[in-house]
């Protein structure tokens, strides 16, 4: 699929496709810039997971994002006298309550009818300019003026783990989260086995006596809060600063996430695979623009495709095909 | 010595797994009705598909007035005179009567010329016992009156030879007496006529001779004198079946389902429930018969909490839960066997063992209680849901397949051990029995009466007067959203309930 438009721009795809490899595990610091790039896909990935295995269609995962990065950033700056061990649990906390409130509207699709995808999908917007607003303004860095907060202090950073990379703490913490507490959370407990319950037939599931709408509130504020730990990660992370294009266009973490999430069968385990895939082919493609002429717009093609298909599956996958007897 | 019309010689029809008809020999003959009798699985549909042109056969010949032929489609077995009313209805529901059957006839004029058409409706009703208004349109029809439009039209169309698959699926006991008559009178005038059943008793009042299927071969053949419903049920499953029957009436316990008063709105905003009241006793069945769209569908979802009562009330072992959510009322011990078993009673995306803890997943048995989190122990559940396998002989598959592989009568019989060892004090049975076979009925009956003698109080929905005879301590009959009457078992035959379904009351 890819091939294509490696042709059309003129270049050899064997050699393209060996630039994006270099690019992606030629030494050590490009395996963790693909380390650090996946960190957040697979937080995302792994909240849309979680939401869409109880049939809550979240589709505000960017919005989440960026309302953790918010909370978790206020909590990041106002509390610099904390020591580090206090601090950046409080941080990742915010962070985490922020995106779960972001995405507790989602749940007006129950009581008003409102529709979780219009809803969450709104929210996304508003938390984006949301961002942008404060960083101009009430947040912005007094010495630099350009719109972005004041650096993170040194208690909230996540430190570095390998040096002279950018691999740092919140990848640890990214991958326990989508094998550990994901995976735990979906096969292991009563809360795992109610959200597949529901998502698979609700009807069955109150008959049951279990309460479709308790359940559908929780997941909505545990997959909020995953993304809402992505964000807060990529601030204490990598930029060190609240800004407002944490999440690099063409689709964004939110939304590539649910690519992710679908292609991993709404499993956490593959989530954190199909994560890193994405995450190479991403960084790999732009080594690959660099040396061959191939624009980077192909890994954006291949994003955009890899959505749509995804969403026209996803589309599909509602009608079954039945032999009327 | 009348003709025969149709003769199967040696026809066989495989499928990947299956041979779904096997060297099958049969015949129809003009004037007579024939049974093709079989369970769900025996090879009567693919046999009449053959027959329909909607299958070819791998071997075999099929023989028309004597000779060979070769159908390849629906219209060429009409060609042939052979017609087919399917329990699926292929009329245009927007069209009046008339209408319909002339776009069946084909008679490709400019004009339609509706008024000969009528009349020739009309002779044909009367001389058959058809009676029907040509004028009115298809979907104001009810299903007994549409499918004498299905008749209508295959007569129009010159078929002689006539096969009904499962035609009483669809009506009230008084349409299906007229649907009889109509049989009868078909017959005498020469058309051979093929009746597909798997219920025995419509298949010895209606048939001249009865052919047995099991498996995809002919295992007998007889006549209706020459046999009785145990035999029949033997040949058609291979082993013997007893009827269930209830044993006396024993004593009742106290009641555990107060329902009065209960009004409620169908989705259309129409009442559909009008003041109904009973009182389910422990240890008893109760029967509500009626045909469906009188309102059991409105009540059970009022007693599940999934419907607003606009008035009256509901009381589950003396708590009032009137209006008040299914969690609550599930924690009543009240469990459902649902009508529509995929859509309310299983996880269709999950394993067998999944399904069987539905419910049951809290349980100190099968879960640990974290400050949190419960966490599911898994091999417990294992444990548990093969027990269960064993206990309920639910066949086909192993506890960690997806569920969807089971077939009907072993999906029936996942959602029965699972509700069973919820340990429930009230059962909502509805049409616990659609769709599966003898064998699986059976179990399902025999069961019942199980949990009836344990104390259980059993609330039986169910179209079918058979079942609902064989099963009930006490009968209420539901007509249009009222309680018409209440008959104990010992007062009540199919002809008083059949009435009394169709809204003839004694006093009426």
């Amino acid at each position: 699929m890819g091939t294509i438009p490696i042709l059309a721009a003129g270049a050899n795809p064997l050699d393209a496709y060996y630039e994006m490899f270099l690019g992606a595990f030629g030494n050590v610091i490009a395996i963790s810039e693909v380390l650090v790039r996946a960190a957040p896909l697979m937080l995302t990935g792994l909240a849309i997971a979680v939401a869409f295995r109880a049939r809550f269609w979240n589709i505000g995962a960017e919005g989440q994002l960026y309302a953790g990065a918010i909370l978790g950033s206020f909590v990041a700056l106002n509390f610099a006298d904390w020591p580090a061990w206090i601090h950046i649990p409080m941080m990742i906390l915010a962070g985490m309550a922020g995106g779960a409130l972001c995405a507790l509207p989602g749940i007006l699709k129950i009581k008003v009818k409102v529709g979780d995808v219009v809803t969450t999908l709104m929210l996304n917007f508003i938390m984006i300019i949301l961002t942008s607003y404060l960083v101009q303004n009430v947040l912005k860095d007094p010495f630099t003026g350009w719109p972005q907060s004041a650096p993170i202090p040194d208690s909230a950073t996540y430190p570095v783990l390998i040096p002279y990379t950018r691999f740092h703490l919140g990848i640890i913490i990214a991958l326990f989260f989508a094998l550990v507490v994901g995976y735990g959370l979906i096969q292991y407990t009563t809360l795992g086995y109610e959200i597949k319950a529901v998502g698979s037939n609700e009807i069955a599931s109150r008959l049951a006596g279990i309460n479709p709408t308790a359940v559908t509130i929780k997941t909505a504020l545990i997959s909020g809060s995953f993304a809402g730990l992505a964000g807060i990660g990529e601030v204490a992370g990598i930029r060190h600063h609240l800004i407002a294009t944490l999440s690099p266009v063409p689709i964004g973490y939110g939304l590539t996430g649910v690519v992710i999430a679908v292609m991993a069968g709404l499993n956490p385990f593959w989530v954190v695979v199909v994560a890193f895939f994405f995450s190479i082919i991403i960084n790999g493609s732009q080594t690959m623009s660099r040396v061959t002429g191939v624009p980077i717009f192909l890994s954006e093609i291949f994003q955009g495709l890899a959505l749509f298909f995804t969403l026209f599956f996803m589309f599909l996958d509602q009608y079954k095909i039945r032999r009327v007897r | 010595m009348s003709d025969i019309a149709i003769q199967v010689k040696g026809i066989t029809k495989r499928f990947p797994n299956v041979v779904a008809n096997d060297h099958i020999d049969l015949e129809l003959r003009k004037g007579e009705v024939c049974a093709i009798l079989g369970e769900n699985g025996a090879g009567k549909s693919t046999l009449m598909k053959i027959i329909y042109g909607l299958y070819r056969a791998d071997e075999g010949q099929l023989l028309v007035g004597g000779k060979p032929v070769s159908i390849d489609s629906p219209k060429g077995a009409i060609a042939l005179g052979i017609g087919m009313i399917h329990q699926h209805f292929t009329l245009d529901e927007k069209l009046t009567v008339v209408e319909n059957l002339v776009l069946a006839t084909g008679q490709g004029r400019a004009l339609l010329n509706l008024k000969e058409a009528s009349e020739r409706l009309t002779g044909l009703s009367k001389k058959y016992g058809l009676e029907v208004d040509p004028t009115a349109k298809v979907y104001q029809l009810s299903e007994g009156m549409k499918q004498r439009v299905e008749i209508l039209k295959l007569l129009l169309r010159g078929a002689e030879i006539l096969i009904f698959d499962e035609p009483t699926a669809v009506l009230t006991p008084i349409e299906t007496g007229d649907l009889f008559k109509a049989i009868r009178a078909l017959a005498s005038e020469g058309h051979a006529i093929a009746f597909i059943s798997h219920h025995l008793g419509e298949v010895l009042s209606i048939s001249d001779r009865i052919v047995v299927l099991r498996n995809g071969s002919v295992v007998g053949e007889t006549t209706p004198t020459g046999t009785s419903k145990s035999e029949l049920a033997q040949m058609m499953v291979g082993r013997e079946i007893e009827a269930v029957t209830r044993h006396k009436a024993r004593e009742k316990g106290a009641p555990i389902l107060d329902v009065s008063g209960i009004r409620a709105l169908s989705d259309k905003k129409l009442e559909a429930v009008k003041n109904v009241s009973f009182i389910l006793d422990a240890g008893e069945v109760l029967g509500i018969a009626g045909v469906s769209g009188n309102g059991q569908k409105e009540l059970i979802d009022v007693i599940l909490g999934m419907r607003k009562a606009t008035s009256g009330k509901l009381i589950l072992n003396g708590n009032d839960v009137t209006n008040k959510s299914t969690k609550e009322i599930i924690e009543q011990k009240l469990r459902c066997i649902p009508e529509d078993r995929i859509g309310w009673g299983l996880l269709m995306g999950n394993s067998i063992a999944e399904n069987l803890i539905l419910g049951l997943h809290r349980s100190e048995k099968l879960s640990s209680r974290l400050p949190l989190l419960g966490v599911i122990k898994e091999k417990e559940i294992q444990d548990y849901a093969k027990q269960l396998l064993a206990r309920f002989d639910i066949r086909g598959a192993d506890v960690n397949a997806p569920v969807r592989l089971l077939s009907g009568g072993n999906l029936q019989k996942v959602i029965l051990a699972r509700i069973l060892s919820q340990e429930p004090r009230v059962i909502l049975a509805v049409q616990p029995t659609r769709g599966l076979d003898i064998g699986a009925t059976e179990f399902v009956h025999k069961l019942l009466l199980e949990l009836r003698d344990k104390g259980v109080g059993i609330l039986l929905v169910s179209e079918d007067l058979e079942e609902i005879l064989a099963l009930s301590d006490r009968i209420a009959v539901i007509f249009r959203g009222e309680i018409l009457g209440t008959f104990t078992a010992e007062s009540a035959t199919s002809e008083k309930l059949g009435l009394m379904m169709a809204g003839v009351t004694e006093k009426g």
